[in-house]
């Protein structure tokens, strides 16, 4: 592939563009994320070891691994030179301007991990016809939609978190893999296992993956399974890296005997059905059926309505509610329904694995399992199965209109976190130049081969539009706007719902209808 | 998407501090425009220039043409629906709150997108050659140049407006529609009068221009066009003025303060830097300094303009531009160094055809104004977006590898050089260039750094500012005479296209 000189250049010049972008938006607004981990570094900063897990001063308890601990108590080393102030845990919600400065430009600079990942992801894609224009290079338009997400932007660099750090790791696990060096993968999605266990959801993906392709080494010729081949080396070696890593992280905490009050913070499961502000998963579809059944059963007298639970489920409050009409949900349910969900994609891998390319379908399909169907997810969580779709998305049609699809939705289905005045134009403008972009380059590139999205799906995105016009412009002029003041957030996710549930079967039945085409061909 | 992404920074310097944040009790340039609002709102049209008990000159009075006041006005209108507490007569003075602040930077992007924007991409679309790519480019470019942005959305003032109405001029002598040019321009001068910097360009043009028509029959007939439509124009604006001689006396008494003296603060001009060696505000009297920097101003401007007048072309009309504002703000009496402003906009109408000179110009024009930024507390965005433009310039101009001699249009120079005994030695400009612009970026850093990190010492307080601004002022005059060679030596019968 002869690259002309000056295009070598470009990749830099996009990550520093970027970068300087972020450091525009150091003081806007911050949600309370900013004040967790100010409360975070004090923790890890003046408190010994043996207090991180235990200490709640502040609300904002610590319930990440302990490996972003450390990674926090590394930060409150350079911290030390901004302002003092921040490290003690008694000023709660301490907010200096250097204090500021620091965390956003940690941020910034914790971004150098993903803005790698991302070069490597770029090696790793495959470029059928090389075009002579770098725009319309699939490398090039693979690092504007990672290194410029709308999603990772915002959540990042004005709500506040450490998202393209970790994400970081991630996508560099996942060049590893599509680049055949599995151990290195293995190694990169361990570390980040310990750093968010959210990548607990994927981590299903791996093993089987792995498991499948990595410690049986040889197929038989007609793709199925061959069982002599199962290699006890690298599954040690895996097993050796895998506990290696947890050992590092966890190993001072089991030696302190503090292990389940650990889990308990990591795993908080008294936590709701949904967020405050319901994610745009199947309980929120869920949820609102079982509100409008109750409602319509009150109406023709089939209920009784002093025998409903009062507690509302949109209230600010995440505290556990019972269904009224449809049976109540508890964790472990859940957990079920996102194992079943995960199943089909599983076995896919594990029957007829394609590749690295196979493994990346996988990892998104778990991602959007988990995200649907389990407890207490963030909206942010889309992000999980977004990232890793862009990589699929500039190398095929399909991908690439279910990319749009699920990306549009799933960042319009962000707004909600960035509710002040004065973000508003900046999550408006960043929405339009993001869409706008991935729907032209994406055009660009598979131009000739039909239209990337279905009339319906293109009408479905159009009115999103419509969606943010009524609940931003519309409803706060109306007068149910202190009547009903939860119904731009209900709209939002239930609009949302419908676009991810929708993309997630659209990406299941192309997943399975592939395999079955796959497996004629050989036959 | 450009457009997109130039609203974008905008509004993302927008959130830092604007002047005189938090400053009793005379504030900065924020407070002003929030006080014309208040003064025009209030106040009957007759008492807006006047020294009265509820319009005390003193506090801000108004010093721009009618113009300004009139869209102060309509802003105190929309202000008045929103929060009257915002523009009430002496009770709102130094009103400072978040959604004021949000309303204040909505205005001057309202203004923005209505004039300035659509001037830029008017004039990349159609006036700039090279490919869609290169048009685009210039369009970012443009869109984000540093002082621009910082001055109207960090530090508060309305330059996209008086700007963008005479880029539109610009635009209009451009396609060669020259009346809507003219009124175009005619509308930024009363908006702001610093925009006589570039009225004797556009006067030297126009008439060169119905000169070539011919002076009696189509030219005559064009000059009477043009003299009609900004006649008109100016009536019209200074219409509540004129019915009093007295009136019209007082606006111009406020917007040409001629008592103000040779120089404020320490600005990148001739004046200023010359104090440093020779303290010429206590030798010479006002009046004389009044004199003096008149003349040296019309000497400075005179070879640029007849050359104008000789060969009226746009690309002839485009240098002229930058000439006249430079030599105004190197000489003129009572100049700010936003006024640097005004060079800028010209500068970056030339981003495509000579673009290392250009982005060398807008990145020490951006730096110049440092001073000013760090007592605004906008240390950050100075250095986001300088740095921002600095790369993406060089970047999608390719402008460190275009610059041969013939692409620095300095043919002039060969010609000179031929005639120069054998023994001067021939000097490589383009490299000359080139290792100057690294050698100031290198120091533009370092002064910038040092502004920041280091306390001046004790005997020379101003030791930073001075040092910046004479580090300014010597490029801007070295730009100013490149400029001039350039424009000069573009041969006789040259017509460049469009």
């Amino acid at each position: 592939m002869a690259a002309p000189v000056e295009s070598s250049g470009w990749f830099p010049a996009l990550a520093i563009a970027v970068s300087l972008l972020k450091c525009l938006f150091i003081n806007a607004y911050h949600s309370t994320d900013f004040e967790v981990h100010r409360n975070w570094l004090a923790i890890t900063h003046s408190l010994p070891v043996s207090r991180w897990y235990y200490e709640n001063t502040s609300e904002w308890t610590l319930d990440y691994p302990p490996l972003f601990a450390w990674f926090e108590y590394g930060l409150s080393q350079a911290a030390v030179h901004f302002d003092r102030g921040m490290l003690v845990v008694e000023n709660l919600n301490y907010a200096s301007p250097a204090t500021i400065l620091f965390q956003r430009l940690s941020v910034v600079f914790a971004d150098l991990v993903f803005i790698y990942a991302v070069k490597e992801c770029c090696t790793t894609v495959r470029e059928e016809k090389a075009a002579k224009d770098l725009l319309r290079r699939p490398c090039f338009v693979l690092a504007v939609l990672l290194l410029w997400n709308f999603g990772l932007f915002i959540v990042d660099h004005i709500h506040f978190q450490y998202n393209g750090f970790l994400f970081g790791f991630l996508l560099l696990s996942v060049a590893r893999h599509l680049q055949a060096r599995h151990l290195e993968g293995a190694l990169w999605f361990s570390i980040v296992l310990n750093l968010k266990h959210i990548n607990l959801y994927v981590a299903p993906a791996y093993g089987i993956y792995l498991l499948r392709c990595f410690c049986f080494t040889q197929d038989n010729t007609d793709g199925s399974l061959r069982w002599r081949s199962f290699s006890p080396v690298r599954l040690v070696s895996l097993g050796a890296v895998v506990l290696s890593v947890t050992a590092a992280s966890f190993g001072p905490f089991v030696a302190m005997g503090q292990l389940p009050q650990v889990l308990s913070r990591l795993f908080p499961f008294k936590r709701g059905l949904c967020h405050a502000y319901w994610a745009p998963n199947f309980w929120a579809l869920y949820n609102v059926l079982d509100k409008a059944l109750s409602m319509l059963g009150v109406r023709l007298g089939l209920l009784d309505v002093a025998g409903l639970p009062k507690a509302s489920m949109t209230g600010g409050l995440v505290q556990e509610f019972q269904h009224a009409v449809l049976p109540s949900v508890s964790p472990p349910a859940a957990l079920l329904c996102t194992l079943l969900a995960m199943l089909p994609a599983l076995w896919c891998v594990w029957r007829w694995p394609s590749g690295g390319r196979g493994f990346l379908r996988c990892l998104v399909q778990c991602a959007l399992a988990s995200f649907m169907f389990s407890w207490h997810v963030h909206e942010k969580a889309v992000l999980l199965a977004v990232l890793p779709l862009s990589i699929l998305a500039v190398e095929s049609r399909r991908d690439a209109g279910m990319f749009l699809m699920l990306a549009t939705t799933g960042h319009y289905s962000l707004f909600p976190l960035l509710f002040t005045p004065a973000e508003f134009p900046i999550k408006v403008l960043l929405m339009l130049l993001f869409t706008i972009y991935s729907f032209s380059a994406l055009r660009n590139l598979f131009s000739g081969e039909g239209s990337l999205l279905h009339p319906l799906e293109a009408l479905y995105l159009l009115g999103l539009v419509a969606v943010e016009v009524l609940c931003e412009v519309v409803f706060p002029l109306s007068p149910w706007q202190r009547t009903l003041p939860f119904v731009p957030l209900l709209v939002t996710s239930v609009y949302c719902a419908l676009g991810v549930s929708y993309s997630f079967v659209r990406l299941y039945v192309s997943l399975l209808t592939q395999e079955v085409t796959e497996k004629t061909k050989r036959l | 998407m450009s457009i997109l992404l130039g609203v974008l920074v905008r509004w993302g310097v927008s959130f830092n501090s604007y002047s005189g944040a938090g400053k009793p009790p005379m504030f900065g340039d924020y407070e002003a425009q929030r006080h014309w609002q208040e003064v025009t709102y209030n106040l009957p049209i007759q008492e807006w220039y006047f020294n009265t008990t509820d319009n005390d000159l003193n506090y801000w009075g108004l010093d721009y043409p009618p113009l300004t006041a009139f869209h102060s006005l309509l802003c105190a209108h929309v202000a008045k629906l929103i929060n009257p507490e915002w523009v009430k007569l002496l009770g709102s003075r130094g009103y400072e709150s978040p959604a004021h602040k949000l309303f204040m930077r909505a205005t001057v992007l309202a203004a923005d997108l209505l004039v300035y924007i659509p001037a830029v991409v008017l004039y990349c679309c159609n006036l700039t050659n090279g490919s869609t790519n290169k048009k685009v480019g210039t369009l970012l470019c443009i869109l984000l140049y540093p002082g621009l942005i910082l001055i109207d959305y960090g530090h508060f003032q309305y330059n996209g407006l008086s700007l963008g109405l005479t880029l539109w001029g610009v635009l209009g002598l451009g396609l060669g529609w020259d009346a809507l040019g003219s009124l175009a321009f005619s509308l930024a001068l009363n908006y702001k009068q610093m925009e006589l910097y570039h009225a004797l360009p556009f006067f030297c043009y126009l008439l060169g221009k119905c000169a070539r028509q011919g002076l009696t029959g189509r030219g005559l007939f064009s000059l009477v066009k043009i003299a009609v439509t900004v006649l008109v124009t100016f009536a019209l604006c200074w219409l509540p003025f004129l019915s009093d001689p007295e009136q019209a006396l007082q606006v111009l008494r406020r917007i040409f303060p001629v008592a103000r003296g040779l120089f404020e603060d320490k600005v990148a001009n001739a004046w200023c830097s010359l104090n440093v060696l020779i303290k010429i505000r206590s030798i010479l009297s006002s009046d004389s300094q009044f004199y003096l920097s008149f003349a040296v101003t019309l000497l400075a401007i005179t070879p640029s303009s007849l050359k104008l007048l000789k060969t009226p072309t746009f690309w002839q009309f485009k240098l002229a531009l930058v000439n006249s504002s430079l030599a105004f703000f190197l000489f003129s009496y009572q100049v700010h160094e936003k006024s640097i402003l005004l060079a800028a906009l010209p500068v970056c109408l030339l981003l495509n055809d000579l673009p290392l000179v250009a982005i060398y110009f807008l990145q020490v024009s951006t730096f110049s104004m440092l001073p000013l930024l760090l007592k605004d507390g906008l240390l950050m965005p100075y250095a986001v977006t300088s740095l921002a433009f600095l790369v993406l310039g060089t970047h999608l101009l390719s402008a460190l590898e275009r610059c041969t001699e013939a692409q620095l249009r300095l043919e002039g120079y060969r010609r000179l050089a031929a005639w120069l005994p054998a023994w001067l030695p021939r000097l490589d400009l383009a490299r000359i260039i080139r290792r100057k612009f690294y050698s100031s970026l290198v120091l533009m850093v370092g002064l910038s750094v040092a502004s920041v990190a280091l306390p001046p010492p004790a005997g020379l307080p101003d030791l930073f500012p001075v040092l910046v601004s004479t580090f300014s002022f010597l490029h801007f005059l070295g730009t100013f005479i490149y400029f001039n060679i350039v424009q000069l030596s573009t041969p006789q019968g040259k017509q460049k296209t469009l």
